[in-house]
């Protein structure tokens, strides 16, 4: 067994001797199964990164198992790690351990710790399937496999109905981008006649293949660009885009770690991977490319537009993090995937900072999630206060910090791409931002600052153990410093083999030369955002229920997050209830029963009387019968 | 060899029929004993099976009546020895579920079973016509028997219905069959598949079987059957019904119709896909608002079905291999989901899904099979339900991609039903004090559900050593399917 390959399944074993034994060896024994696995991981996927890192262009490419073998058609497992692989390697291991050992603190009165850390561990090891896939069918066991560990941790709580009503909004949505997903698959298969990144990648490359397809009434269409289209549903859902968005908030219900690693570091990132990994796809069609990049700019804005407004904590961020990713995804639509992989890099770190020190403050606040019963904070929690301002600041670009340097780059690629929509995610970008330190300085202030709303509970609330604080620690280093460290990820070529580009597509490569007002406009949005922030939630705190009360109708309409829950409630999940008793009732009790077989019933018996005086009882009559009727299939047939 | 395994089980019903006497412990024992014996007889089987060969291996032939054509022929391929496995596995697992929960005699209804085994491996065995009409209408009456004696309150009506049903396709089949037999002057299977029926011909035979194989399978809207025999048939009973019985429809369909009628088959692809796409989406819609549990999984069983016989009338080998796959898959979970109502049915005697809830307080092992068997049931990859519905939905894309998309939505609406049933029952508060009193899977249980578990994952991460049994012969199945036997001219 190959080091490599230990990187995934060292996670795997931790999580079965947690969920298999958890009972039997007790919570710390599998607390310390799950933790040794993730250092073991950890560790050999630095290693991993270093070695990837210092060849030059060089790929680890090992087959593992066949999986799958019909006709034809041939897939099996393998493990891909070129640079692209390797980053993810780095960001899902070593966030993931962090987020472990900080569990230790977080979970410490749950009576299910075991299963906790079970969970978590599979979700590594499911991740990491994804991310090492050398083929399609590989990222989509990984996909799926993440989907599941998913909705098992949203739905930890199983005695919530609302967690696990959540958890099953989150496993449909998902399901509904990855029916698109596998249609991509399928199409693939059609054109390429394989699934392997390398096969069909060459192939497109190349140019040998049928340029169009024939797809339902949409009659012949190019082909690379259904086929990205496509996989861009199940990215869409992953990663929680526009329209397919309405799990992510929802998913707030899991306990916080969950929150930090898969609702924001790494598993809603998966759906950006896919699209950078597919590069060598996506960059053949202007079209898939111009719709990832409306769709994200539309996401960026709407989500940033639906968190200027909440009152939950966690919800707050989860609406920023969906705007975030819909940043990384017009960064890839403008061809800029080297920054949208940087934004990824950099994002998992602040992020999941942000959603453990939300965690901290909850854990605080004895599961007080409304920022409108908290307040003041500061003096009581001052080093989560410090480690939240770390990753507020590098969440809003604040100079020299990790979000500074990627979605500056994001931003001034999308200026550089000089396309209609490249200007236009731009412009819906720098709303979005300053939209960012807006909402993500109304938190700090409604939690830490101004008056206590709750004296009793801001009394009582207390630092975290150590455990939950050292991972505070490690990520706010990383939410300063990934970003100047990253910084040689968006030089051209640093991804080598991994990123492919067409011939003028060349936005970030421009980006560097964009008009100095560009380059100075973010900045200007993080002060536009800080003083209205200060404004509203410091100086004149009655302001914003003035404000929400003038504006009525747009204050619930961004409080409801556009109304999308309920239309699709209306449109999705009560049809599909009154269809289902309407065909059950009417379909098959009325009338295939009813008239059919009750009805045939009941015309029976009445014929069985009349036959009933046929039946004489004499065997010559039945042999005459027979014999007629033998004659009857001899002569009709022969 | 082939004789053997068919009929030891008939052999134990016969011990059991003159050598036991009121003892019930007695007849179980010997009919587990029997049956696990059957069950390594037929690995012996699988064992000494040519995966490289298309031929039919284990081939008996005595003349039984030969003055009327009557052979006594078995024989089975890479398509027919996976479903005897399939039924040599599940008959023990459904003696050890029928332990405690059968208690009025005990003695007949081991015997029922033991012969309702014997039975059905010969119809996946028999490769004569007739001995193949005699053993599939031999095997309704065991059948018929488990669900009208240890069935449910309503076990009448149900028993009737199931017996309509069948019987109404069994008379048109005996008419196909018949004709068949006249016009190609022989009842064995491998001659008729070689011979060239006339379209107009092939197209009256092939409505004759659809009567008969469509409603076993069972296809919209001959289906409403199947949730009533379910309710009403005691939990191992529900078992052999989803698991093996609703296989040979399918089966059917793929030994008879198409090899031997491949001009009026494609004819009707159509037809098949329409309403097989009917299936997948009403009856899974249909399965999101049942009340009674059983029920819900018995739509879930039509719903499931549909994607095989969509697999099936691909006629490309990723297709019909998924159809296979699928059809071995739907026994294994769809079994193991009935044991599992068994399970909680045997300890609160109620199915209503509003009377659980919280289910994993007090039984964890339970919530963690059941678990596994839903997402088996979704199709989750890892397990062996994602390789059989990738395999169809791929091999549908290939052959019609708006079937491919139409039935994917079906991926979407099992995920919802599945899910959804899953919480309310599993997840939530206590509300019944019944569940509060509830004991976990006992070992006895336990067993029934392990060999089913390793399948799951064994078929989702290796499914080769399965689908290795089935290429050759599918290849050689595709070839017969591809063959214009009735030549121009018949088609009009």
């Amino acid at each position: 067994m190959s080091e490599n390959l230990l990187i995934l399944l060292a996670p795997l074993t931790g999580a079965l001797i947690a969920g298999l034994l958890g009972r039997k060896i007790g919570a710390k024994a599998s607390i310390g199964a799950t933790i040794a696995g993730m250092l073991v991981s950890a560790v050999l996927a630095i290693q991993v990164f270093l070695r990837i890192a210092a060849q030059d262009g060089q790929v680890i490419h090992e087959e593992v198992f066949s999986w799958i073998v019909s006709g034809n058609f041939k897939v099996h497992f393998g493990i891909l790690i070129d640079r692209m692989t390797a980053i993810m390697l780095i960001v899902v291991s070593g966030i993931s351990t962090l987020i472990h050992i900080y569990s230790i603190g977080y979970m410490a009165d749950d009576p299910d710790e075991p299963r906790f850390f079970s969970y978590l561990s599979l979700f590594t090891f499911a991740m990491l399937v994804l991310v090492t896939a050398d083929n399609f069918l590989q990222l989509f066991f990984g996909w799926e496999g993440v989907g599941l560990a998913s909705y098992l941790l949203i739905g930890f709580w199983y005695k919530k109905e609302s967690a696990c009503n959540a958890a099953i909004k989150a496993f449909l949505v998902n399901r509904v981008g990855d029916f698109g997903f596998a249609l991509g698959i399928f199409t693939i298969f059609l054109v390429f006649g394989s699934l392997d990144y390398d096969q069909v990648f060459q192939m497109a490359g190349s140019g040998k293949f049928k340029p169009t397809v024939d797809f339902l009434f949409f009659g012949a269409v190019d082909t690379i660009t259904l086929i990205c289209l496509l996989l861009f549903v199940g990215a869409m859902g992953k990663s929680a885009q526009f329209l397919l968005h309405t799990w992510l908030p929802d998913a707030m219900e899991g306990p916080t770690p969950v929150s930090a690693l898969i609702h924001a570091a790494t598993m809603v990132t998966a759906g950006v991977f896919m699209v950078c990994r597919t590069s060598p796809l996506f960059e053949l069609s202007e079209t898939a490319l111009g719709v990832v990049t409306i769709v994200g700019a539309v996401t960026a804005l709407f989500a940033a537009s639906v968190g200027l407004v909440q009152n939950d904590i966690k919800k707050v961020i989860a609406y920023s993090t969906c705007s975030q990713l819909g940043y990384m995804f017009f960064a890839a639509g403008v061809s800029a995937y080297a920054a949208a992989m940087f934004h990824l890099m950099t994002h998992a770190f602040f992020k999941a900072l942000l959603f453990l020190s939300a965690g901290a403050v909850i854990h605080a606040m004895h599961h007080e999630q409304d920022m409108r019963r908290m307040g003041g904070l500061f003096k009581k929690i001052p080093m989560t206060y410090g480690v939240m301002m770390i990753g507020t600041l590098a969440l809003t670009g604040f100079p020299y910090l990790a979000g500074f340097y990627s979605k500056d780059a994001i931003l001034e690629s999308a200026f550089a791409a000089h396309t209609s929509v490249g200007t236009f995610a731009w412009l819906m970008g720098m709303m979005a931002a300053v939209m960012t330190t807006f909402y993500s300085f109304r938190l700090i202030f409604m939690t830490f600052h101004g008056q206590p709303a709750d004296h009793h509970a801001c009394d009582h609330a207390h630092e975290a153990p150590w455990s939950m604080r050292g991972p505070l620690v490690l990520l706010a280093v990383g939410a300063v410093f990934a970003g100047v460290v990253g910084l040689p990820v968006i030089d051209a070529g640093w991804f080598k083999t991994a990123i492919v580009l067409a011939p003028g597509h060349d936005a970030l490569a421009h980006s560097h030369h964009v008009p100095t007002w560009v380059k100075v406009l973010p900045f200007v949005a993080f002060v536009v955002g800080l003083v209205a922030a200060w404004l509203l939630y410091i100086r004149l705190p009655t302001l914003p229920g003035i404000i929400a009360e003038t504006f009525r109708g747009t204050y619930r309409f961004l409080a409801n997050a556009w109304y999308f829950d309920r239309l699709y409630d209306w449109m999705f999940v009560s049809m599909a209830k009154k269809i289902g008793e309407g065909l059950w009732r009417t379909g098959d009790e009325t009338i295939i029963d009813g008239y059919g077989v009750n009805g045939a019933a009941a015309t029976c018996t009445r014929i069985a009387g009349w036959l009933r005086s046929i039946q004489s009882g004499y065997i010559y009559h039945y042999a005459f019968v027979m014999v007629i009727g033998v004659l009857v299939l001899v002569t009709v047939y022969t | 060899m082939l004789s053997l395994v068919t009929f030891l089980p008939l052999f134990g019903a016969l011990v059991i029929a003159l050598g036991v006497r009121s003892n019930p412990n007695e007849a179980r024992y010997t009919a587990l004993a029997v049956s696990l014996a059957t069950f390594l007889l037929s690995l012996l089987l699988l064992h000494g099976f040519d995966n490289q060969s298309a031929d039919f291996q284990f081939m008996e032939e005595v003349a039984w009546l030969p003055v009327y054509g009557l052979y006594y022929r078995m024989g089975v391929d890479g398509i027919s020895l996976p479903f005897v496995i399939l039924t040599t596995l599940l008959t023990p697992i459904c003696i050890l579920a029928s332990w405690e929960s059968v208690q009025k005699r005990v003695k007949e209804y081991m015997i029922a079973f033991l012969a309702l085994e014997s039975f059905v491996i010969g119809v996946f065995c028999a490769l004569d016509f007739i001995l193949f009409y005699v053993l599939w209408e031999a095997m309704l009456i065991p059948m018929f028997l488990i669900i009208g004696v240890w069935g449910g309150p309503n076990r009448v009506y149900a028993a009737f219905k199931f017996f309509l049903y069948t019987l109404v396709g069994s008379v048109l089949m005996l008419i196909a069959v018949l004709a068949m037999g006249i016009k190609g002057g022989t009842f064995s299977i491998p001659e008729l598949m070689a011979f060239p029926f006339s379209f107009q011909f092939q197209v009256w035979v092939f409505l004759g079987l659809f009567a008969s194989f469509s409603v076993k399978v069972p296809m919209w809207p001959v289906h409403t059957w199947l949730p009533d025999a379910h309710v009403e048939a005691p939990t191992a009973g529900s078992v052999i019904l989803a698991g093996i019985l609703l296989k040979m429809g399918a089966y059917g369909f793929l030994r008879f119709s198409i090899p031997i009628l491949p001009d009026a088959s494609r004819f009707f692809t159509p037809l098949i896909f329409s309403l097989s796409l009917v299936a997948v989406i009403y009856t899974a819609l249909v399965a999101l608002m049942q009340r009674d549990l059983k029920k819900l999984i018995a739509y879930s069983s039509v719903s499931h079905m549909g994607f095989v016989t969509i697999g099936l009338f691909t006629l490309n080998q990723q297709g019909v291999e998924g159809g296979l796959l699928q059809m071995i898959n739907h026994g294994i979970v769809a079994g193991a989901l009935f044991l599992l109502v068994g399970v909680v049915y045997d300890r609160m005697h109620t199915r209503e899904i509003a009377r659980f809830g919280g289910l994993v307080q007090r039984m964890p092992v339970y919530a963690v099979i059941f678990m596994l068997f839903s997402m088996a049931s979704v199709g989750l990859p890892g397990t062996n339900g994602f390789v059989g519905e990738f395999l169809i939905l791929l091999g549908a894309f290939l052959a019609s991609k708006t079937v491919a998309v139409l039935a994917a939505t079906g991926v979407v609406l099992g995920a919802s039903y599945m899910l959804w049933v899953y919480k309310r029952v599993v997840f939530g508060e206590i509300r019944n004090p019944e569940v509060a009193m509830l004991d976990d899977v006992s070992l006895r249980e336990l067993a029934t559900f392990v060999p089913l578990i390793l399948l799951v994952f064994w078929i989702g991460f290796y499914p080769k050593p399965f689908l290795d049994v089935f290429h050759v012969t599918v290849q050689h199945f595709l070839e017969q399917a591809s063959v214009v036997k009735a030549g121009a001219v018949a088609i009009r």
